[in-house]
């Protein structure tokens, strides 16, 4: 079945089972490395994408499903520009990764998070990031990280620029 | 790159574009005596630091360790740098490839050197600094916390140095001034009574004639610029908008995808295969037995089941396949069939104590039974554990004209290459292992046999193949972190006083200290037993620490307890003759407010734990709502003798507590009729955000000998988590996980 939808604003049509998941079609056909495969079942956020900018476990998400939506990844999350989302910067700032294995499924969900709530409360974050799993135990690092964005001015333009770019 | 002479220990030549590369090999200099057998027939170059300085002034550094994800590159990097005063902000890192001549791989016949102890005085020379690398090294090749402290103390800092040294000579001379006068400033030679400037890559071509000293003069701590000090990790940018390249993210021209399925109970093999429906689904090219996989080499030897692979366009497809496959897998005869039968198992053969060994015996032990007026008891039980490293195994594979290329993140490339080599039959020669970044590693990719699958894959199939493990093959195919049960007896006198600690546990392991204490207790008999189980182990963080750090440390506690005594201020009396001990648990009861009792249903525990070289100390305060355990905050201190990436120290001991708090929290394989019950993280659960406790780590450089940071904050907290909940709820925890006893 022939599917169409876009990533990272680029359409792209692709040629497979509706069933097979978004995440091996962006890993296997569209070369989009990024997004990680952690269990396959929905339970770590390894392969956490925005789908029209919500965040989704791309593992259990069939291709068909996706169909005409606007698909996000790791590799899109900054803006055309050399820029870095303000998130990638605070990740760089308070040094997170360690393996760095599940951190595109850590910053996925954060950005999801802080676009629909720039001001999260601790309960907030806990609620947004349980569904990603760091066996590399960064929780503190990740936790001071969003709330070093959270509510900053950076964040601010950000998102708006973010708004005036995708509408 | 310049000649390598047999016996030379470091060296220099000039590379391609005019750069210059200087070496450092450590091997013994005397291959004559009891020495020689040792080392195979390699010639026995043990381990190699690399610096190369290009000529637009870059240096890289090339580290013979591979990145789990621990900063020990960017670590390894700093020490040099600081010796070479590099500039941080030219520095590069490349991993050494895995080819004979880095042969990492020879580190581990230390275990055959054991006992050879060498006279203090040529410990400063290269070969000392050998032997005494020998000496120390952990159980695994990158593991055992060993990289920084052996390969940075003794080859970085070396081939730092040394270069320093050589490049300030070319600058005397080809300025004609005096050596005193020249001096260094990032990776720039300057004369000082002139202030005249040149970069290192101008002096290269001078210094690749120049033989290095083997005992170049190290700069001292106190003019340290780089070491010590924050920098930033190099590899991190990479790992923020998923630029970074891990094994799975291999793409070859060609390549299709694999999984497989091991048996399920181990030891078993295939009486038949039933692939039809497996066949039929678009996409699925093979389905193919592989043969049993295994290694004789002395760090992870292991043997395996065979296994059945699907091969097909997708790794989707190929598991869709795998689960429609119809195995029959042989009987095997167990003597202890689940968990049950195995702990009971443990227990009968403890209180048998047939054949039991002693790791130390002093004092009087029964006498001192005789004058305690207190005697308590107790028996604890750990249960088995999987790594379940973020990334799932995996590897790829390609093999054409009889040469085998190989992708892998693994933490001991030439022993991977040496088995994979093996297992087709071919010289060492005709493999090329290509280490990738590892999505954690924890020990579980010191075992090659998900390398040795993917190259016997592509060996069948005759393309490129990239073997991934499902998460429910990687947890019920593991190398275990061992179950054990240990079994205490104390005696105290009167006045509260420990005199007696009795001590029987089965199944040891490494590191041999792992079940010692560091308290003054007169009479200790302290010795195992061996219990054998079918349950495949393997080197888990911080090995048999972790299973040693919460009976020993609950154990104490015990016996604090049963005197009424405060459980901090009972260890430090314990703790007179032992400075560093003391100052540690000092530092994290003051950090941790001690003192300051918590309110009803709140609880703080203690617990110290030396190991891997570094001593650490960790305060755990607890709430009980409705018997649900929340872990609220940690505190701990670590005295690693010097912290060289003082945040990548407390980076390491952050996800050590947190790695295992997922353990004694939840943390549990449990055998059932010979197989592993659980199969994902819905049923074999980790920490998440919402169950962290916040973390404060706090580093003592007391100036000893270096100490690891990857592995030291494990073993301690889950005993600190069972004391706090013990003085918060009254309930003492002796067997993990906790959730058995709780809810949470
Ligand atoms: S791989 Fe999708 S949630 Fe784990
Ligand atoms: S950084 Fe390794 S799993 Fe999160």
């Amino acid at each position: 079945m022939v599917t169409s939808f876009s990533v990272n604003g680029k359409e792209k049509t692709v040629q497979v089972d509706p069933q097979k998941p978004l995440l091996w079609v962006l890993r296997e056909q569209l070369d989009l490395t990024g997004t990680k495969f952690g269990c396959g079942i929905a339970q770590c956020g390894a392969c956490t994408v925005h789908i029209d900018g919500q965040a989704i476990r791309s593992c259990v998400t069939p291709i068909a499903s996706v169909a005409g939506k606007a698909v996000t990844t790791i590799e899109g999350l900054k803006p055309e520009s050399d820029e870095q989302h303000p998130l990638q910067q605070a990740w760089i700032e308070h040094q997170v990764p360690q393996c760095g294995y599940c951190q595109s499924g850590q910053l996925m969900s954060a950005a999801a998070l802080l676009s629909e709530n720039p001001n999260p409360n601790d309960a907030d974050i806990d609620q947004a990031m349980k569904g990603n799993i760091c066996r590399c135990g960064m929780y503190g690092r990740i936790r001071e990280a969003i709330k070093a964005v959270a509510g900053s001015s950076v964040a601010e333009q950000f998102y708006d620029a973010m708004e005036t770019n995708h509408g | 790159m310049g000649k390598w002479t047999r016996r030379a220990f470091l060296t220099t030549g000039v590379i391609a574009g005019g750069g210059l590369i200087v070496g450092v090999a450590m091997r013994p200099g005397n291959q004559a005596g009891e020495l020689s057998d040792l080392l195979g027939d390699d010639g026995g170059q043990l381990v190699h630091a690399y610096v190369r300085i290009d000529s637009d002034n870059t240096i890289t550094a090339m580290v013979p360790h591979s990145e789990m994800g621990q900063g020990a590159q960017t670590a390894l990097a700093q020490m040099l740098a600081e010796e070479l005063d590099a500039d941080w902000n030219d520095m590069r890192i490349e991993e050494a490839p895995a080819i004979g001549a880095y042969s990492h791989y020879s580190l581990g016949r230390k275990y055959l050197l054991k006992g050879i102890n060498f006279p203090d005085f040529i410990v400063p020379s290269v070969d000392g600094a050998m032997m005494k690398l020998m000496d120390n090294l952990g159980l695994q090749v990158t593991g055992g916390s060993m990289s920084i402290r052996m390969t940075g103390s003794l080859g970085m800092r070396v081939a730092g140095a040394s270069t320093r040294q050589m490049l300030r000579k070319a600058a005397a001379s080809a300025w004609q001034v005096p050596l005193k006068d020249i001096t260094t400033d990032n990776s720039h030679l300057v004369h000082t009574p002139s202030s005249r400037r040149e970069p290192y890559a101008s002096f290269v071509n001078e210094v690749a004639k120049m033989t290095p000293s083997q005992t170049p003069e190290f700069k001292k701590a106190e003019d340290y610029k780089i070491v010590g000090k924050f920098v930033p990790r190099l590899d991190i940018p990479s790992k923020v908008d998923g630029s970074a390249q891990f094994a799975l993210d291999i793409r070859r021209p060609g390549m299709l995808y694999a999984t497989v399925i091991r048996a399920p109970v181990f030891g078993a093999t295939i009486v038949s295969i039933d692939d039809q429906a497996a066949r039929k689904i678009e996409g699925v090219a093979d389905v193919i037995e592989l043969p049993p996989a295994q290694s004789n080499m002395m760090i992870g030897g292991f043997q395996s089941s065979p296994a059945v692979a699907v091969i097909a366009d997708s790794y989707w497809t190929a598991k869709k396949g795998r689960e429609t496959l119809n195995i029959t897998w042989s009987d095997v005869d167990l003597a202890a069939r689940s968990s049950t039968d195995i702990f009971a198992q443990f227990a009968k053969d403890i209180t048998a104590s047939e054949e039991r060994q002693s790791d130390r015996l002093q004092g009087d032990t029964p006498t001192q039974f005789l004058n305690a007026s207190k005697v308590i008891e107790a028996d604890y039980t750990v249960p088995f554990l999987a790594h379940t490293c973020m990334e799932p195994l995996n590897a790829t594979a390609e093999i054409s004209n009889g040469q085998c290329e190989i992708w892998v993140g693994c933490q001991n490339p030439l022993g991977f290459r040496k088995a994979v080599a093996e297992a087709l039959s071919v010289d060492e020669e005709k493999v090329t292992l290509h280490n990738q970044l590892m999505g954690g590693g924890f020990g579980r990719k010191s075992r090659p046999d998900y390398a040795i699958q993917a190259a016997q894959i592509a060996k069948a199939v005759g393309r490129p193949i990239q073997l991934i493990w499902s998460r429910e093959e990687d947890i019920r195919q593991d190398f275990y972190r061992p179950a054990i049960q240990s079994r205490f007896k104390g005696g105290i006198d009167e006045n509260g006083k420990l005199l007696v600690w009795e001590n029987t546990y089965v199944n040891k392991a490494e590191p041999t200290e792992a079940p010692l204490i560091p308290y003054a207790v007169e009479a200790q008999d302290i010795g195992h037993v061996s219990s054998p189980t079918h349950v495949p182990f393997g080197a888990w963080r911080s090995v048999d620490h972790s299973q040693h750090g919460f009976f020993t440390e609950s154990f104490i506690d015990e016996a604090a307890n049963a005197t009424g005594k405060d459980a901090l201020k009972f260890r430090l009396d314990l703790l007179k003759d032992k400075p560093r001990h003391l100052a540690v648990l000092k530092r994290a009861a003051e950090e941790a407010n001690w003192e300051t009792p918590l309110a009803k249903g709140r609880g703080k525990g203690i617990s110290l734990q030396e190991s891997f070289g570094s001593i650490v100390a960790q305060v755990v305060e607890v709430s009980i709502v409705d018997k649900s355990v929340s872990v609220d905050r940690v505190v701990a201190v670590i005295d690693p003798g010097l912290a060289i990436a003082p945040d990548g120290m407390k980076a390491q001991i952050e996800s050590g507590i947190i790695y295992g708090l997922s353990a004694a929290m939840y943390g549990e394989i449990t055998i059932q009729d010979g197989a592993v019950v659980e199969s994902n993280f819905h049923d074999y659960r980790s920490l998440r955000m919402s169950d962290a406790p916040t973390i404060e780590t706090h580093i003592i450089n007391s100036g000893h000998e270096l100490g690891g940071g990857g592995e030291p904050g494990t073993p301690g907290i889950a005993p600190a988590l069972a004391n706090a909940v013990y003085a918060a709820s009254g309930i003492r925890v002796r067997s993990l996980p906790l959730m058995k006893a709780f809810s949470s």
